[in-house]
C-alpha cells in the first residue's frame, strides 16, 4: 500500500450564514502529516474538525489555502478523483447492495477484473473478521459489523490516506472500545496514513500518534497524546483534555529550563521553558490524580466534598483561596476522608505544568 | 429574502457575499462536466417549455403591433360577460373549496380518529376520483340528474331538469376535488401527537371540548391549506365546466372559447394572464403563508398508535355521512360502464353493444395515439423529474432557485394557460412544433413534472446524503452516483412517479385540447366531443374503455413493481 503524507497549507473555510455574516469554520490552519501516521482532529462540536476533513476529501471547497496529498496538490480535484477514502459517521453503506457489492463498489468503478475483485474482497473480509457475510444486506448486520464493512469498503481502495469522520459515535460504549483497537490494529497492519475526527478524547488518546486540538477554527495544539495531556499549551487544551486544576501562582526566578514559583506562600521549583519573566503571574495546571492527600501535607485544607467513584475517591478540597480537585486511586486500601475534615495535600513538582 | 429588509444598510454586501459563496460552490460544479451539462440542459428545458410559453401569453396580451398596450385588459375588464365569468370563477372556487374541505375533513377524521370498521373502503373511495378520467363524474351526473336522468326524470318525475350550470358543476367538482383535501388533512391528522389530546382529556376536557379546543385549532392551518389547494384546482379545472358548466362560464373555459372558438388570441391570452395571476397568488399564499404556519411537523411518525373513538354518538353520524358520500361516489362510477350499454339513456333502456361497436368503427386511432403519446412521455417525465429533484435537493449552483421556482410554477399554472402558451410559443420558427406529436408529449411531461419533482425531493430528503458522498469518495462520478445509488434508493418515488405520469397523461384534457390536430386524436377529447353532441352512450363507452386502460396500466405497473421488489424488504 502506497500511503502518502498530507500537507495542509494555510487552509481557510468561510461560510456565509443566512444573515449574511461570514463565519470562519476553519481559520488559516497548517498541518504536516507524515506517511503512515495516525492523526486525530479533536475538538468540541463546531470547532472546524469535520470541515477540515471534508475539505481533504473534496466535499467542501476551501475558501483559501492548499491541500497536498503526497506531493500532489489536490484542491481542484473532485472527490472521485482524489486518492482518499472515508469512513462516515453514519457508515453510509449502500442499503440496496449486499456486503460484497458494498465493498466491491469502488473497485467496480475502477473496472478491475471480476476475479481480482473477488480475491480482494475475500481477503479484506478476512482482515476484518467477517468472512462468509458477502450476501448479507447492511440492515442484517449489527452496528459493529456495519462499521467494519464501512472500514473495509474504504480500505480496499488502498487510498493514500484514510479519513474517519467520528466513525464510532453510533456504537455502544463497550463496542466502541473494541472497535477502537480494531481500527488501530488494521491501520498499523496496512501502514496507512489515517486522519480521524472525533470529539471523544479517550478515542483520540488511544488511537493517535499525533493529536491536533482544534477550537473555533484554529489549531490550539499539535502533539503526541502524552504532550497534549501533560504539557498543554493553552488553558483550552488543558480543560478540554481530562480534568485539570488551574492554580494561580507567581514566577519568582527563572533559570534555563527551570523556574521557581510562589504558590500560597511556598516556593516550588518546576520545569519551565516558556517566556514568562520573574514577577509575572502564571497558571499551574495540575491533574487531579497527581495530587496526594493525607493527614499532613504541604498545604492545609478542608474537604468540601468526598465522593466514591469506583476506581477512585473524588475530593474537592478548599485550600486557602484555591479549590483543588483530587482523585485518589484505589480508595479501598487508603484512608478515606469525609466532608469537613482537615487534610493536607502535596503537589509533586514534576506534575506541575506552567502556562 | 425577508432578512434583506431588516438589514438594509448592508444589503449590497449581503448580496455580494451570497453571490461569492455561490461562486465558490460553483467551483465544485465546474470541475464536474457531467453535472454542469445536466444543469444547463435542465435550465434550458425549463426556460423553453415553462417560462417561454408563459412569456408568450404575457406578450400576446400586452403587445399589439409591436407596441405595449393595456387596451386588451381594458376591453376585457369592461366586458359584462367577463365580469360575470370572473365572479363565477371566484364563487365556484370558494363554494367548492369549502364543501370539499368539509367532506375531506370528515373522511380524514373518520379514518384517523374513529373506529368505523370501514377505513379501508373510505380510503379507496376518496382516492378513486384522483385516478379517474375527468369526464366520468360529469357524465354520470348527467345520466343521474340530467333531462333524461334516472333520478330526476324516473324517480322524481321532473320534466326538463337542468343539471348544466352552477349546481351540477359544484356537485361534480366537489366529488372530484374532496380527495385533495382528504389527503392533506389525513396526513396532518396522522402526524398529530395523540399525547396532546390525551393531555386535554387528562385535564378534564370532554371529547367534544378537546376536539373544539385542541384538535380543530391545531388543524386550522391545515384546513386553510386544503381549502386553498382545492380552490386552485377548482379554478383551474377545465373538463368539468366544459362538460357540465352550461352557461356558467369560468376563466379556464373562457380562455379556450376565446382563443379557439372566437379566434381571439389576444383576448384569450389576457384572460389566461388573469387566471394565472389568480392561481399564482393563491399558490404563493398557500406555499409561503399557510403551509409555514402549520403547527404539526409532517416528518416523523407519531410515537404511539391513537386510541380510536368508539362512542356511538360520535361514530354513527360521521359513519352515516361517509357512507352516504361513498355510495354516491360508487354509484357514479358504476353508472358510466352501464350508460354505455343502453340504447338511448332515459328514452330507450334496451341493452345494446352498439355504442362500443361505434367506438371501434371510428377506429382505434384515438386509443393508439393516446397510449403511444403517454407511453413516450412517461419515462421521460420519470427520469427528468428525478434529475431535477436530485439537483434541487443535493446540489448548490447558480440557477438552483430558478430550477426550484420553475418546477413549482408549473404546478400553479392552469392547464389551459399552458395550452394557450404552447400554441402561441411554438407556431413560429425555430420552435415550430404546432401539430406535431412532440408538442403533445412535451405538454404531458410538463404537466406531470411538478408532482414527480416534489415526490423525488421528499424521497431524497429521507436519504442520508453521505451515502452518495461515500459513492463519490470511492471514485464514482456524478452520473455513476445518480444511476447506481440515488435512483435505486428513490426507486419507489420514481416508479410511483411513472404511474402518476402515465395516468395523468392518459386523462389529460386542459392543456392538450389546444394542441391536438387532425393527425393526433386523444381519447379525452373524443369523450368531450361525443358528450357535446349528446351521444352520451358513446361517451360512456369511451370512458369505460379509458378507465379500463388506465386501471390495467396501473395494475400492470404495480405488479411489475412488486415483482422487481422481491427481496426489497430485505434491503430497506
Amino acid at each position: 500500500m502506497d500511503s502518502k503524507g498530507v500537507y495542509i497549507q494555510e487552509l481557510t473555510k468561510i461560510y456565509i450564514d443566512p444573515k449574511g455574516n461570514q463565519i470562519k469554520a476553519v481559520d488559516n490552519i497548517s498541518v504536516n502529516i507524515k506517511p503512515g501516521e495516525f492523526v486525530t482532529l479533536l475538538g468540541p462540536s463546531g470547532c472546524g474538525k469535520t470541515t477540515t476533513l471534508r475539505m481533504i476529501a473534496g466535499f467542501e471547497i476551501p475558501s483559501s489555502g492548499n491541500i497536498y496529498l503526497g506531493d500532489k496538490k489536490i484542491n481542484d480535484l473532485p472527490p472521485d478523483k482524489r486518492d482518499t477514502a472515508m469512513v462516515f459517521q453514519s457508515y453510509a453503506l449502500f442499503p440496496h447492495y449486499n456486503v460484497f457489492d458494498n465493498i466491491a463498489y469502488g473497485l467496480k468503478i475502477k473496472k478491475l477484473p471480476a476475479q481480482e475483485i473477488r480475491n480482494k474482497v475475500s481477503k479484506i473480509l478476512e482482515t476484518i473478521g467477517l468472512q462468509g457475510m458477502e450476501k448479507r444486506f447492511p440492515n442484517q448486520l449489527s452496528g459493529g459489523q456495519q462499521q467494519r464493512i464501512a472500514l473495509a469498503r474504504a480500505l480496499i481502495m488502498e487510498p493514500g490516506v484514510l479519513l474517519f469522520d467520528e466513525p464510532l459515535s453510533n456504537l455502544d460504549a463497550k463496542l466502541r472500545v473494541y472497535m477502537r483497537s480494531e481500527i488501530r490494529r488494521i491501520q498499523r497492519q496496512f501502514g496507512i496514513t489515517a486522519i480521524y475526527v472525533t470529539h471523544d478524547q479517550s478515542e483520540a488518546m488511544s488511537l493517535s500518534d499525533k493529536i491536533i486540538i482544534m477550537n473555533e477554527g484554529i489549531i490550539e495544539q499539535i502533539g503526541t497524546p502524552l504532550e497534549i495531556y501533560y504539557s498543554p499549551k493553552t488553558e483550552f487544551v488543558a480543560d478540554f483534555i481530562g480534568i485539570a486544576n488551574f492554580l494561580e501562582a507567581k514566577i519568582i526566578s527563572k533559570k534555563s529550563d527551570k523556574a521557581i514559583i510562589l504558590l500560597q506562600g511556598k516556593e516550588i521549583e518546576v520545569a519551565y521553558s516558556g517566556d514568562k519573566k520573574p514577577g509575572e503571574k502564571c497558571k499551574l495546571i495540575i491533574r487531579p490524580e497527581t495530587v496526594k492527600i493525607s493527614k499532613t501535607g504541604q498545604f492545609k485544607g478542608i474537604v468540601k466534598s468526598s465522593t466514591f467513584m469506583g476506581s477512585y475517591q473524588e475530593y474537592t478540597v478548599e485550600c486557602g483561596s484555591h479549590t483543588v480537585q483530587i482523585h485518589d486511586v484505589n480508595p479501598k486500601v487508603k484512608t478515606v476522608f469525609s466532608e469537613g475534615e482537615d487534610v493536607g495535600i502535596e503537589l509533586l513538582p514534576e506534575n506541575i505544568h506552567i502556562i | 429574502m425577508h432578512f434583506l429588509k431588516r438589514q438594509k444598510g448592508c444589503k449590497s454586501m449581503v448580496v455580494r457575499t451570497k453571490l461569492l459563496s455561490d461562486f465558490k460552490d460553483m467551483k465544485k460544479i465546474l470541475r464536474d462536466p457531467i453535472l454542469l451539462t445536466t444543469i444547463i440542459f435542465v435550465i434550458i428545458i425549463l426556460l423553453t417549455f415553462i417560462i417561454y410559453p408563459l412569456y408568450s401569453v404575457l406578450n400576446e396580451s400586452f403587445v399589439e403591433n409591436g407596441r405595449f398596450t393595456t387596451s386588451s385588459y381594458i376591453r376585457i375588464f369592461s366586458n359584462r360577460d367577463f365580469q360575470n365569468t370572473l365572479k363565477n370563477t371566484l364563487i365556484l372556487g370558494v363554494v367548492v373549496g369549502v364543501l370539499s374541505t368539509a367532506i375531506g375533513f370528515i373522511f380524514a377524521y373518520a379514518n384517523v380518529y374513529l373506529d368505523t370498521g370501514l377505513a379501508k373502503l373510505f380510503d379507496i373511495v376518496s382516492i378513486l376520483p384522483i385516478v379517474s378520467p375527468p369526464f366520468v363524474l360529469g357524465l354520470s351526473a348527467i345520466l343521474l340528474f340530467g333531462q333524461q336522468g334516472i333520478i330526476t326524470k324516473r324517480l322524481l318525475g321532473i320534466q326538463n331538469a337542468n343539471i348544466y350550470g352552477f349546481k351540477g358543476l359544484v356537485m361534480v367538482q366537489v366529488m372530484t376535488f374532496f380527495p385533495v383535501a382528504y389527503l392533506v388533512l389525513k396526513g396532518l391528522l396522522l402526524n398529530m401527537d395523540p399525547a396532546l389530546e390525551e393531555a386535554s382529556r387528562n385535564m378534564g376536557a370532554s371529547t367534544s371540548k378537546t376536539f373544539l379546543k385542541v384538535t380543530l385549532p391545531l388543524m386550522t392551518p391545515g384546513i386553510a391549506n386544503a381549502f386553498l389547494l382545492v380552490f386552485i384546482e377548482a379554478v383551474a379545472d377545465f373538463a368539468n365546466p366544459m362538460l357540465i358548466g352550461g352557461n356558467y362560464s369560468t376563466l379556464a373555459t373562457q380562455i379556450y372559447l376565446q382563443a379557439i372558438g372566437n379566434y381571439d388570441m389576444q383576448g384569450g391570452s389576457t384572460i389566461a394572464v388573469i387566471l394565472l395571476s389568480l392561481s399564482i397568488l393563491l399558490f404563493v399564499v398557500e406555499k409561503y403563508l399557510v403551509e409555514k404556519r402549520s403547527y404539526i411537523t409532517v416528518t416523523g411518525k407519531s410515537s404511539r398508535k391513537r386510541e380510536l373513538i368508539t362512542d356511538h354518538r360520535i361514530v354513527l353520524p360521521i359513519k352515516f355521512i361517509c357512507l352516504g358520500v361513498t355510495i354516491f361516489v360508487i354509484s357514479f362510477y358504476i353508472l358510466v360502464p352501464i350508460g354505455g350499454l343502453f340504447k338511448t339513456w332515459g328514452v330507450n333502456f334496451s341493452l345494446t353493444l352498439n355504442h362500443f361497436k361505434y367506438v371501434f368503427n371510428i377506429g382505434l386511432k384515438p386509443f393508439t395515439d393516446t397510449i403511444f403519446l403517454s407511453a413516450v412521455a412517461t419515462p421521460i417525465t420519470g427520469i427528468l423529474s428525478m434529475i431535477i429533484a436530485f439537483l434541487i435537493q443535493r446540489k448548490k449552483f447558480i440557477g438552483r432557485s430558478f430550477v426550484e421556482f420553475a418546477s413549482l410554477l408549473a404546478m400553479a399554472v392552469p392547464g389551459t394557460v399552458l395550452g394557450i402558451g404552447y400554441i402561441l410559443a411554438y407556431n413560429t420558427k425555430p420552435l415550430l412544433l404546432t401539430g406535431t406529436a412532440a408538442i403533445i408529449i412535451i405538454a404531458f411531461i410538463m404537466r406531470s413534472l411538478p408532482v414527480g419533482v416534489r415526490s423525488g425531493v421528499a424521497a431524497l430528503a429521507q436519504i442520508d446524503p453521505s451515502i452518495e458522498e461515500a459513492a463519490q469518495d470511492l471514485g464514482a462520478n456524478t452520473f455513476q452516483v445518480f444511476t447506481s445509488i440515488t435512483l435505486p434508493l428513490i426507486r419507489p418515488a420514481f416508479f410511483s412517479g411513472l404511474v402518476y405520469s402515465f395516468v395523468r397523461s392518459m386523462t389529460a384534457v386542459s392543456a392538450v385540447i389546444f394542441l391536438i390536430s387532425a393527425r393526433h386524436n386523444l381519447l379525452t377529447t373524443q369523450i368531450m366531443a361525443q358528450a357535446d353532441a349528446g351521444r352520451f352512450g358513446v361517451a360512456c363507452a369511451y370512458s369505460t374503455i379509458l378507465i379500463f386502460i388506465v386501471y390495467a396500466a396501473v395494475y400492470i405497473m404495480n405488479f411489475a413493481l412488486t415483482k422487481m421488489q422481491v427481496g426489497q424488504q430485505e434491503i430497506i
